[in-house]
Formats: C-alpha cells, structure tokens, sequence
C-alpha cells in the first residue's frame, strides 16, 4: 500500500463521480478520481437532455459556463407507424428559472468539463487508468487496485456505470436482467447551425427534445428520439431486451429504419454522421436499487441503477448529480467523526431518501411494469394514426360522424384494454 | 388505395463504426464468445448488438469482432454466462474513444 490514505477514491469520471469529487475536493477533503478512458467523457454517451435543477444547486450559473448545447423550448412527442406520425407539440417561451430549465448536452465535452471543475476544487485525476479490484479487509473496503498499484482510502466511491462490475464483484450489484434494462444506440450527424434553426423553428441556443414512440423500436417497449444540439442531431432509438430475440429486426436495423421515416429522412437530410454510440440503460427503478453503502463502499449514478424511465423521458444524468453530491457530503460527515463503517456512512441512504429521487423513484416505481404491456407501443400509435388518417382523409364517399370513427379506432385494440391501460396507466404515473 | 412499397435499407453497421476513434488492443480482447455457442441463445446477440459485432455466417456458424464494441454490455446482460467466456472492460486507454458521447 502506498503512504498515501485517501479519504475517498472515485471510480469513474461521469456525472455521478466527477460531482462527488468537486464536492469534496471543495470542502478540502483528499480525492482521487480514477477513469479507464483517456479523459472524463470518453467512454461516455446520453441520448441526450441533462434536467439542470441538481447541478445548479451545486454550481449556481453553471449553464452560463458548461459546455451546453442548447437550451431547451420545445418539446415534441410523437406516435409513429411504417409510414405515418400523429406529434404533440409544445413550445414554451414562458421565463424560466435556472432550476427549471434543460439543455441537450453531448457527454464526451460536458463530462471533460465537469472534471475540470473538480481538479480546479483540487481533487487528484488518473485517466487511462482501468481499477480491476476493490480491496477489502476483514469484510471492509479499504482501496482498489489498478494496473498492479493499490490505493488506499477510507471510502471507495463506485461510479463505475451500468455495468458496475465492481459492485457485482463485492455482491452489492445484482447483475442486471434483459427484462430490466434497455440499449440505447444513437447517431450523432453534424449539420450547420442555420438548417437545424430552419428545420425546427429554433433561434440561436435554443433547442427541439422530440420523442417517438411505435415504429421506431419496432413496437418492443422504448421509441426514438431527436435531440437538436449546437450544429449536430442526437438521433436515437431505446429499445427494452426482455425477448429481443423474437425481434424481426436487429438493434442497428431499427435505427437505419428510424432515420429513413419518412417523418425523419428530411430532417437529416445533408447530415454527416460523426459518431455512432450506444448505452444500456436500466429501467427497473427502484424495483432494481443495490446494497446502496457497506463498510467503506458507496455506489452512486449508473452503477446504482439510478435511473427513471417515465416513457416520455428517461431520467439518469440529473439523479447522477444528486447521488454523487449525497456519496460527498456523506464522506464528510464520516470524516468528521472518523466513522466510514456502514452505519457511518448510513447518511447517503437519508439524504436520498429525504430528496426528489427517491420519492420520484416510488413515485413512479410501477411505471415499468406498465411500460412491459406491449399494446402501448403497438397499438395505440397505431390507433391514434388510423384515427387522424380517417379524420383527414376525404374521398367523395359519405363522411361518418366522428364518435363513429373514434369508436372504430378504438375497437380494433379492444375497449376493454384500451379502458385497463388508460386506467393503469394514469395510476403508473 | 394504393398501397406504397418501402425500399428497405439494409444497415452497414461498419460505416457506421468507421466514424468512431477506437484503440484497439488486439493483444487483451475484453469479450471472449464461447467455442460453439447455442444458435437459439446467440439470436438475442445477433438482435441486440449496437455495433453488429455477432454475425451468422452463411454455414450456419457464429463469428464475433471484438474491435468496433462499443462498450455498452448489452451482450452481458442478455445472455451473460451462457455465451461469453469472458466479459470485461478494455484496460485503461483502449477502447472506443467517444468525441462527442
């Protein structure tokens, strides 16, 4: 063991590890962050919308000096089918405050920017370093191990993602099952400023959040989205595991199908892709939580399946922040009284459970479940296509009332579902 | 009505992949697929990789590329044990290298 003893080391620079260490290093307690990619961000991706009130709480005006894409004022969610698409859309100008304001953000520029700010408060950084074990003691975690050297400290911080194989190795992390979780893949295509402010009515910093929900994921739960950035487009498509085998179609086909709807294909048109990435994403909420602390170990962010999927947006980045923020002010508070036993770290468990994220996570705890039924993403955009097909659609025969064509619409998913869903689904949210 | 026929676009997911930085270690492959995988259970690999990594071949066999992964795990988690020898991250600095994310 080296000289050194740590009063925390983080595994990983993401949202979650990098906001512990600026904390921390902040209150002027001994960190080190330790990241297997070249620079924090670099293993890193989101769909990508990042929610600011959590990191304003931390860093007051930090949109003023993050690299953000652009903020956003303009929601769209829309049902697809092969060939058609009914969109809801919302633009608010209405002022907001900075806690209620969000922004696209592109992970690998964020991420590296965030990592600053915790190195500027003072924490220790070892990029391009991969941590292969956590070291234990007696039953306690007292360090890691990397490339051959050990390090010690009074708190391992896990922020080691989705796949935290780390907290799986110490039995804290179940590991995730294909019915709990779902892949994301996104294309990032460069267009210039002025087509994607022309395409989407957009001025200057202003930014298009565009959900589909259907076809994109070929009627498996999940959807598309668009996200307008700076001079490129977050195209995506989620799509849940459960039964992936009984796809007709792949992953990267769905995506290839997606952008060539003919809802998209003018969108993009003239785009360049510059990178194509891909993320899992768990979706049991707190049906899914791990051993959260035990003696000398805490997990934050992604690693602790902190994660809500509301099916009109999926939440992680936000609840990143406010994990790695309660891992810090939890490691202080131990320091204070030298305890980093289970029960002195027992205080990350309270501040979780005292915010918005745990009582969001119950909130919304039988979301998922609701989310498995599979006429939500088949039939009903299905239905709500056929519905405005009919509405608009005129061609010299005898027009039906419109209770009759609601009613038609409705029939071919059944009235009884349709009443069981509307029903659940309301109660889910 | 007439009923308009779509051109299915099959995905390269190569070109896609090209337009990554990725540092390949070729010495330390971080996923190793087991010698003969059962075909059923390889389906959901062949579904649910991002990256198009696991192909069936024309005579009926598996092949795996592990330059191009992404790093994402969806082929741990959807059939874990079962199928891979071996899956860990790519020691520190190889790997995808994402410049936008």
């Amino acid at each position: 063991m080296s000289e050194d003893k740590f009063d925390a080391i983080i595994v990983g620079a993401g949202i979650a590890g990098s906001v512990a260490a600026y904390v921390l290093a902040k209150a002027g307690a001994n960190v080190v962050v330790i990241e297997r990619g070249n620079f924090a961000g670099s293993k890193n991706m989101t769909g990508g919308r990042l929610y600011a009130h959590s990191l304003e709480k931390i860093m007051p005006g930090f949109a003023g000096k993050a690299p953000l894409e652009r903020k956003v004022i303009k929601e769209r969610v829309s049902f697809l089918t092969e060939d058609s698409g009914v969109t809801l859309d919302y633009t608010g100008f209405r002022a907001q405050m900075p806690h209620e304001e969000s922004y696209t953000v592109l992970r690998s520029p964020f991420d590296r920017w965030l990592m600053e700010q915790a190195e500027a408060a003072g924490a220790q950084w070892i990029p391009g370093t991969r941590v292969d074990e956590v070291i234990t003691e007696d039953g306690k975690v007292v360090g890691v191990q990397a490339d051959g050297e050990s390090l010690e400290a009074n708190v391992v911080i896990l922020a080691d993602g989705v796949n935290s194989l780390l907290g799986e190795k110490l039995g804290m992390v179940k590991p995730i099952k294909a019915n709990a979780a779902a892949v994301g893949v996104k294309e990032l295509l460069e267009l210039h400023k002025d087509k994607i402010q022309n395409r989407f009515n957009l001025k200057d910093h202003e930014g298009a959040c565009w959900l589909f929900a259907g076809f994109p994921s070929n009627g498996k739960m999940g959807g598309g989205f668009l996200y307008t950035n700076q001079s490129s487009l977050s195209l995506g498509v989620v799509c849940g595991l459960q039964h992936i085998e009984s796809s007709s179609k792949t992953v990267p086909q769905m995506m290839e199908d997606f952008k060539n709807h003919p809802l998209i294909r003018p969108l993009i048109e003239g785009a360049q892709l510059r990178e194509y990435s891909a993320h899992v994403v768990p979706e049991a909420g707190i049906n899914m939580l791990p051993e959260l602390v035990r003696d000398g170990v805490i997990i934050i962010g992604d690693a602790a399946g902190l994660c809500l999927n509301l099916g009109y947006t999926i939440r992680g980045m936000d609840l990143a922040v406010t994990s790695g923020e309660a891992a810090a002010l939890t490691v202080l508070h131990a320091k204070e009284r030298n305890d980093f036993s289970k029960t002195g770290l027992s205080s990350y468990q309270t501040l979780l459970d005292e915010s918005y994220l745990m009582k969001d996570l119950k909130q919304y705890q039988k979301l998922p479940l609701f989310l498995e039924n599979p006429r939500i993403f088949n039939h009903y955009p299905k239905m709500a296509a056929d519905f405005m097909a009919d509405l608009f659609t005129v061609d010299g025969t005898p027009a039906k009332p419109l209770y009759q064509k609601v009613m038609s619409c409705c029939q071919k998913g059944g009235y009884l579902n349709l009443i069981k869903d509307a029903i659940c689904g309301v109660r889910a949210i | 009505m007439n009923h308009t026929t779509h051109t299915p676009h099959t995905v390269n997911v190569d070109l896609k992949l090209n337009a990554n930085k990725f540092n390949v270690d070729e010495d330390h492959p971080h996923i190793i697929l087991k010698d003969h995988p059962d075909i059923t259970e390889i389906k959901k690999l062949i579904n649910a990789c991002p990256a198009g990594l696991y192909k069936l071949k024309d005579d009926g066999s598996v092949s795996f590329e592990v330059a191009g992964c992404l790093e994402c795990g969806t082929c741990r988690i959807v059939c874990g044990k079962t199928l891979l020898e071996k899956w860990e991250f790519p020691r520190g600095t190889f790997g995808v290298e994402y410049r936008n994310g």
